[in-house]
């Protein structure tokens, strides 16, 4: 198993409080998501139900519903409430306001 | 051979025996009832619906005369009893000397009265009997002030009723809250803003130094030297054993007249029971306790002896409006753990004390539906480690049942006690449903249960409904979402009156289980803050949905679509222009005219959104907010300017009314037409306001739908001018925004509150008419621009964080 690659993707104050903004990946977009506590929490920006964009969603708790049609997603586990669909949760990190990500795990995501 | 029982008083315990004498034995004994009262048994506790008109004497009597005739008891009413002979087995009563086999005291208590200059005036009274309720109903038809000394559960009821007959009323209170032996200062304080509410002064530390007067009370002079005037003083500082002719009869008596756990006195041919008692060093108050002792006694009469034990007794105060529960133990101590429920904006409060894992103490205020759920847990010692997170919710947050006020009562076990006052538990009444009682009179008179104070009414009907099903189901109030247990209207109050002005505030205040609601509130609550606090409360874009959000419609391909304004459905060339080059430029796949008369680019990227709009900006062209809860557009059709069969220039008032309602938040979005003549070419009268020109003026229509339903605007008003259509229409606009649920189009919201409330407000009332505009021109103020060239400026925002896809591929 390789380490872990963290790189600086920006800043906290970058996403608006229960908020959030995408980033591009190789495998797609990763939507990051900031709740009301000032937690950030990175997760695969599409919705596995009909491929709605959650960095539109309404961000509650540490939750986030897609705009499409209602699915609301645990940002912890990425398990929808009630559906049977999980959406790929990525490592991440908050150091001195500086958002830090893991790329060796997306790369790993990318190539499975 | 019959024996001779004389019973020396008719109160509620007394008259329990007599019921399960006369029920289980009749003819065993051979019965006498004297009573100092020129009456017989009625039911003491509900002296104070008595003293507030709720109910009249006739309504609280439990044995009438003819049930005395009919069970051969023989009465003194009005003569008190003198002397016991315990050697002759006498009684003196009226001269004359009735004999006994067995003797029942049931003498109940006195009223405490505080030893000050006086208390003898006339003008004072206490709070006991029908007597006193009537000496202070006479007196509150004189009107004037009162002063009522004690804040217990005796004083405060006095209190309300005095105020309820209008009586200018002030509580005088020893102690620092109001009920501080059944409430904490919490609840204490609740009480007390409420009974200040009802116009009742309340003054707690107050000691009485005097009462003074010429002839008769005139005013209460306190410790502190304040005078207070009162026509009426009543004394309810408390009650005390009436222990004098037991006393003088040699009997053991200490605070009351001593008794075992047979109710028998140190004499075993006389009995005691009630409030006159003690028993095991405790004396007793309220009714429940009472009973049981009643049952006692006739079981030991009939040569069935049982024993008495003690329980742990719950209290209401039965003041109408006021909904206040206390039982067990609740000061604080060592070893103790409180969980405490608090919402302030609907004045409830519960506090449950816990120790070693049971709960010995619960006070509620304001909610008390779970209170005897919470009276079982405490009587029977249950263990509620378990449930311990959820506990305060009541029993429906056991188990995840769903929150129907019904299922509560559905959960209960056979053996939760419903009426506290005659111990009858829910087995009981649901037996007596089974058999065939099946209305709330019938389920009392089988059971006994809710026939005393009234207080357990409630659980009784839903205890039928559940039990019988279908005809009695009531429509339950919709909450807004699981976040919450209150109804959009119950939020849309609360966040006017307490007032709410931020979110944080409706989710504290008003006790969310959530930290920040959900999709579905949050736009809600959102929108109301907005609308009531246009000037507090800042816009959340956070809580709107992604189309109000990015000011355009999210598409089924996350790809978002643009609809500028065209005011009143005009354009020009330069506007077309800059509409064709954008279209061009984004490379946007579909271009549509809408059915508001605007033109739809569909299909562009997320990311380009800023710079679409900064294109159009450049032509002069807004936001047409076609993705809003808002004003979408004002259809129009050409009118005078072209039209041989307009009436009114109809073109000019579409223009006008969308300038000035433009930019406004809705609950739901709000749709326009202004038709030149009454062929009605701008389709108006299925708008939500819809106009119609006429050549006398214009009619104005509102509540039309032409969507998931279909309906015929109905007639706001007709107006002779411009102006005045203009006005009715933000007018109209206001009041919805005001005083709609999220979410209702307005032919909804019209159906709930009817058009007769909308009219009185928006059409005849002209003062409320000029305050509605002024309320939406203020809000206005803040609302009325175009979001495309604020978010224009903020394109960085629209664009990824961070591309990866370079740094991957190194």
């Amino acid at each position: 198993m390789t380490g872990m690659t963290w790189l600086d993707i920006g800043h906290i104050d970058d996403i608006p409080l229960r908020g959030a903004r995408k980033i591009r990946t190789a495998m797609g977009c990763v939507a990051l998501f900031r709740t009301g506590e000032d937690e950030v929490f990175a997760a695969a920006d599409t919705c596995p139900h009909k491929g709605g964009p959650l960095s539109e969603g309404i961000v509650h708790g540490q939750s986030v519903t897609c705009p499409l049609h209602n699915w609301v997603f645990d940002l912890n586990t990425g398990q929808a409430q009630g559906e049977d669909g999980r959406i790929a949760t990525y490592p991440i990190r908050i150091d001195a306001g500086r958002l830090l990500i893991d790329t060796a795990r997306l790369r790993r995501a990318a190539a499975a | 051979m019959t024996r001779k029982l004389v019973i020396i008083g008719a109160g509620m315990a007394s008259g329990r025996v007599i019921d399960h004498l006369t029920d289980t034995a009749p003819g065993t004994f051979d019965i006498t009832l004297v009573n100092a009262e020129p009456r017989g048994n009625y039911n003491r506790i509900m002296l104070s619906p008595v003293l507030s008109g709720e109910k009249a004497y006739n309504d609280i009597v439990t044995h009438d005369d003819a049930f005395y005739a009919e069970h051969g008891i023989a009465t003194r009413f009005g003569t008190a009893v003198t002397a016991i002979d315990r050697k002759s087995r006498t009684i003196t009563v009226g001269g004359e000397h009735l004999p006994y086999d067995r003797l029942l005291i049931a003498t109940g208590s006195a009223p405490f009265i505080i030893p000050v200059p006086g208390k003898d005036l006339p003008g004072v009274v206490t709070y006991r009997d029908l007597d006193d309720t009537n000496a202070m109903i006479a007196a509150a038809d004189r009107g004037g002030k009162a002063v009522v000394i004690g804040g217990g559960l005796l004083g405060l009821e006095a209190a309300a009723g005095l105020a309820e007959r209008g009586m200018d009323v002030t509580v005088l209170h020893l102690m620092g809250h109001l009920m501080e032996r059944q409430l904490d200062p919490a609840a204490g304080y609740l009480l007390r803003r409420d009974l200040e509410a009802r116009g009742i002064t309340v003054r707690t530390q107050a000691s009485t130094k005097a009462i003074i007067g010429d002839g008769r009370a005139e005013a209460v002079l306190l410790e502190d030297g304040t005078t207070l005037p009162a026509d009426l003083v009543v004394m309810a500082v408390g009650i005390r054993p009436e222990t004098r002719i037991a006393t003088d009869a040699g009997l053991e008596v200490e605070r009351g007249i001593v008794v075992n756990a047979q109710m028998e006195t140190s004499d075993p041919h006389i009995l005691a029971v009630g409030e006159c008692v003690e028993c095991a060093g405790q004396l007793f108050g309220l009714v429940a306790p009472l009973y049981d002792q009643a049952k006692v006694v006739a079981a030991g009469l009939m040569g069935e002896p049982a024993v008495f034990v003690p329980k742990d007794t719950a209290t209401k105060l039965k003041v109408t409006g006021v909904d206040l529960f206390s039982a067990g133990d609740f000061a604080d101590a060592p070893g103790r753990e409180d969980i405490v429920f608090r919402d302030p904006g609907r004045g409830i409060y519960k506090r449950l004390v816990i120790e070693d894992d049971r709960l010995v103490g619960a006070v509620m205020y304001g909610d008390t539906a779970d209170g005897n759920w919470f009276f079982g847990l405490i009587k029977d010692g249950t263990e509620i480690e378990d449930m311990r997170e959820t506990l305060i919710f009541g029993p429906t947050a056991q188990g995840g049942a769903a929150a129907d006020p019904l299922s509560a009562v559905a959960a209960l076990p056979p053996e939760a006690e419903i009426c506290g006052c005659n111990g009858v538990c829910k087995g009981t009444i649901v037996t007596a449903i089974d058999g065939g009682a099946t209305d709330l009179g019938a389920v009392r008179a089988a059971t006994k249960a809710s026939a005393s104070c009234g207080t357990c009414t409630g659980l009784v009907e839903q205890l039928l409904q559940v039990t019988l099903g279908d005809g009695f189901v009531k429509p339950a109030a919709q909450p807004i979402c699981g976040c919450t247990e209150l109804t959009h209207e119950d939020v849309r109050r609360l966040i006017k009156t307490t007032p709410l002005k931020s979110q944080e505030a409706v989710w504290q205040e008003l006790g969310w289980t959530t930290r920040n609601g959900c999709h579905v509130c949050r736009p809600a609550i959102n929108f109301y803050l907005l609308a009531d606090w246009p000037l507090e409360y800042r816009d959340d874009p956070q809580s709107r949905f992604v189309n109000e959000r990015k000011h355009a419609n999210i598409q089924k391909d996350g790809t978002f679509s643009v609809v500028p304004r065209m005011w009143g459905g005009i354009t020009n060339p330069r506007e077309l222009r800059a509409i064709a080059d954008a279209a061009d430029k984004y490379a946007v796949p579909t271009v549509k005219v809408t059915g508001g008369q605007r033109i739809d680019l569909l299909g562009v990227k997320g990311e380009d959104l800023p710079h679409i709009w900064a294109d159009l900006n450049r032509a002069g062209l807004v936001s047409g907010h076609a993705y809003s809860k808002g004003l979408r557009t004002v259809k129009t059709c050409v009118g005078t300017d072209h039209c041989r069969f307009g009436t009114q220039d109809s073109t000019g008032l579409g223009i006008k009314l969308e300038q000035v309602l433009w930019g406004s938040w809705t609950p739901h979005k709000v749709k326009l037409a202004v038709s030149g003549c009454p062929r009605n070419c701008a389709e108006a009268t299925c708008k939500d306001v819809g106009i119609v020109c006429v050549d006398s003026g214009y009619q104005v229509g509102v509540a039309g739908a032409a969507g998931m339903d279909v309906k015929e605007t109905e007639r706001l008003g007709d107006v002779a001018t411009e102006q005045e259509a203009i006005d009715l229409t933000v007018a109209f606009v206001q009041l919805y925004r005001e005083n709609a649920k999220y979410l209702d189009r307005p032919y909804k919201w019209v159906a709930k509150v009817g058009l007769d409330w909308v009219k009185a407000r928006v059409v005849d009332d002209l003062a409320e008419r000029a305050r509605l505009i002024d309320a939406f021109e203020l809000s206005q103020s803040i609302y009325r621009k175009d979001p495309w060239a604020e978010h224009a400026q903020q394109a960085e925002s629209f664009q990824p964080l961070a591309d990866l896809t370079l740094e991957a591929a190194e």
